[in-house]
């Protein structure tokens, strides 16, 4: 198949096209007028400064995890589990902020990013471990934990971690001021946890493209039999992308909490870890694509809640459109190189 | 709550109801497999099945069109996956996820309306002979046809796969495509076929949800079951039969765990919950960890994309 560079970064254009065409079409079978429908979806929202902090908060825990998620993708680990992990690394990390939940100091915000990022690490690393002692489907066992996961911290924050003064709300103490991230800007919500997300893209774009484990992930990725050839730890490599996928989606959890929610509690996180999949396919696996494709995510989340206000459309339309990102996304990727092939192939018949 | 004979015979029937959407997605999925297929948005096209369902039986006021449509919309959404892997070339598991993401959307998108409505009661089947014969009718009567259609479905695709020409080009294809193509058969025409079959049966799977189990709209109400039910074809390895042992076993599972939250068992009700999701990681690694039986079984060029030169 002929793999021409441009156009790698050229079909996500395409996708983001065709899937504000074909929500234009879904407004308009609900009975909208798609123009304006479409201009509360991916104007309004953006409009102002608040509306920008709000794309970049939701952005920052979408591009974590899809950093996090490159590495597994691109070695043909299918961590689907990223919202598990995201909720494990939530629930350490928080756990240590509770702890602290009356003291002031600066080393309690990174211990707790630091638990946070260990707890996603941990979680990560069963899917790892039993696919790779004992061959089971890394994408069955990481989208189980999810469920688990969400049902542990369901058990924390209603029985034992449940505000001791919160009337038995199903939420924590609210954490202290050391524990919570520190915002950028006076009110607003964008806080440092942006510069994690940064940090991330820089420290994975040297490991994929400056390394030798990068190089033996992304061999790994493009024939399996090459990597054993080359005499690759195989096993080494599947537990270290999970650990640096599962550390990704524990920062970004532990970012939610003690950035913009500041305790926890049962909805921490509005599917990041799944929608986080279609970021890093719309970034095609490469760090700075991503930065951009969790910008476009994000102004679905924000699209879908703005539409829900102005036009009572429900937010679930954000999860539509990011199905049909990523439905385009793989359509295109055909069209453009199929189509190269063939004209090609009709030149080259021209000539001879 | 006394654990006399009766009371098993209405566990187990109990037991059998909540593994019907189970046995009947993964008896689709397995097809699908089998072909070489790997379909990840089970999860989409149930619920999907079970908005379409639901919306159809209110909208028409009639069961035997709810159900119909469900397997109709199952078809249809399969048909985008079916499109996407066999005349577009994508990733199956890239585009399975999409179809899940996309089908949990659409599907909130289109229930929106329909929360909170009442479900109709649905008819069963031999209600006097459950009553009156005190263990195996419970077991054996006063349920629903799908229900009976859902435990007569492994056997047939059991049938179907070991003893007719159709059931060898279906392994073949899933086998060796290459092969199969050079017999001169369309792999891709069967593969379409296996898929939107398979979309059909979780269409159905999810209308049992949404019309029988438990009769209303709730948003992401399939919760999962999709995605056990893939995990049973993994434990099943590919065979049909296995895949009704299995369901039942995880029927079996959700049943006790309601139970044991009723008499007030010691244990946080979450716990309890999880155990159908820690149960599969159990079963798929005892499962997987021969790792000869799996390959024996797997469908060889399972979630391989297959393409013809012309």
């Amino acid at each position: 198949m002929m793999y021409q560079w441009h156009y790698i970064f050229f079909t996500p254009f395409i996708a983001i096209i065709l899937t504000i065409l074909g929500g234009g079409i879904i407004f308009y079978i609900l009975g909208f007028n798609p123009i304006e429908a479409l201009k509360f979806y991916f104007i309004t929202p953006i409009s102002n400064l608040y509306g920008l902090s709000e794309l970049l908060l939701k952005a920052t825990p979408l591009c974590l995890i899809a950093i996090g998620l490159s590495f597994c993708f691109k070695s043909n680990n299918w961590n689907i589990g990223a919202e598990g992990q995201l909720t494990f690394g939530a629930i350490v990390g928080g756990g240590v902020a509770l702890l602290f939940y009356n003291q002031e100091g600066f080393y309690i915000l990174p211990l707790v990013i630091l638990a946070g990022a260990i707890g996603g690490m941990i979680f990560a690393l069963i899917p790892a471990t039993l696919k790779t002692y004992f061959n089971t489907n890394e994408i069955l066992v990481s989208l189980m934990l999810v469920y688990v996961s969400k049902l542990l911290l369901d058990y924390l924050v209603v029985g034992p971690w449940s505000n001791p003064e919160g009337f038995n709300f199903p939420e924590t103490r609210q954490f202290s001021d050391s524990s919570r991230m520190p915002l950028l800007f006076e009110g607003l919500r964008i806080h440092a946890g942006i510069f994690l997300a940064l940090a991330a893209v820089m420290l994975s774009w040297f490991i994929l493209y400056k390394t030798y484990l990068g190089f033996q992930i992304k061999v790994s990725g493009l024939s399996l039999k090459t990597a054993k050839y080359a005499g690759f730890k195989g096993k080494t490599m599947i537990l270290v992308v999970f650990m640096i996928s599962g550390a990704c989606a524990g920062l970004a959890g532990v970012g939610e909490i003690t950035g913009p929610i500041g305790q926890l509690h049962r909805m921490i996180s509005p599917d990041y870890g799944f929608t986080a999949i279609i970021v890093a396919f719309l970034g095609r696996l490469n760090p700075f694509g991503i930065i951009f494709a969790s910008l476009v995510v994000a102004l679905t989340y924000l699209g879908a809640e703005t539409a829900q206000i102005f036009l009572q459309i429900p937010k679930y339309t954000g999860q539509v459109f990011q199905g049909m990102i990523l439905f385009f996304l793989l359509a295109s990727d055909y069209l453009l190189f199929f189509k190269v092939k063939i004209l090609n192939l009709k030149k080259n018949e021209l000539r001879h | 709550m006394s654990l006399d004979i009766s009371f098993i015979g209405i566990l187990i029937g109990s037991i059998m109801a909540s593994s019907v959407p189970l046995i009947l997605a993964a008896s689709g999925e397995l097809i699908t497999e089998r072909s070489g297929v790997l379909n990840l948005g089970v999860e989409g096209m149930m619920i999907i099945g079970a908005i379409s369902g639901f919306a159809l039986m209110v909208i028409t006021d009639n069961l035997f069109i709810a159900i119909v449509g469900s397997m109709f919309s199952g078809v249809i959404i399969s048909l985008i996956f079916g499109f996407l892997t066999q005349s577009l070339l994508t990733n199956h598991v890239a585009t399975g996820l999409a179809l899940t993401i996309f089908g949990i959307g659409l599907s909130a998108m289109l229930g929106k309306n329909f929360v909170g409505i009442p479900g109709k009661e649905f008819p069963i089947l031999f209600s006097s002979l459950r009553e009156s014969i005190p263990f195996f009718g419970p077991i054996l009567f006063g349920h629903s046809i799908v229900l009976y259609f859902a435990f007569a479905l492994p056997f047939l695709t059991n049938y179907f796969l070991k003893k007719t020409k159709l059931g060898l080009v279906v392994r073949a294809v899933g086998d060796s495509p290459v092969s199969a193509s050079n017999q001169g058969i369309n792999v891709t025409l069967v593969r379409y076929c296996c898929i939107l079959y398979g979309g059909a049966m979780c269409g159905l799977a999810g209308a049992y949800l949404s019309l029988i189990y438990t009769p209303q709209w709730i948003e992401n109400m399939t919760a999962g079951r999709g995605w056990i039910a893939l995990a049973l074809v993994v434990f099943a390895t590919w065979s049909p039969i296995k895949v009704l042992i299995g369901a039942l076993i995880f029927g079996g599972i959700t049943i006790l765990q309601l139970h044991m939250q009723a008499i007030g068992f010691r244990i946080p009700v979450q716990f309890l919950s999880a155990l159908p999701y820690l149960m599969t990681i159990i079963v798929l690694v005892v499962i997987s960890r021969d790792s000869r039986k799996i390959k024996l079984n797997t469908p060889t060029s399972l979630g391989r994309i297959f393409y013809k030169e012309k």
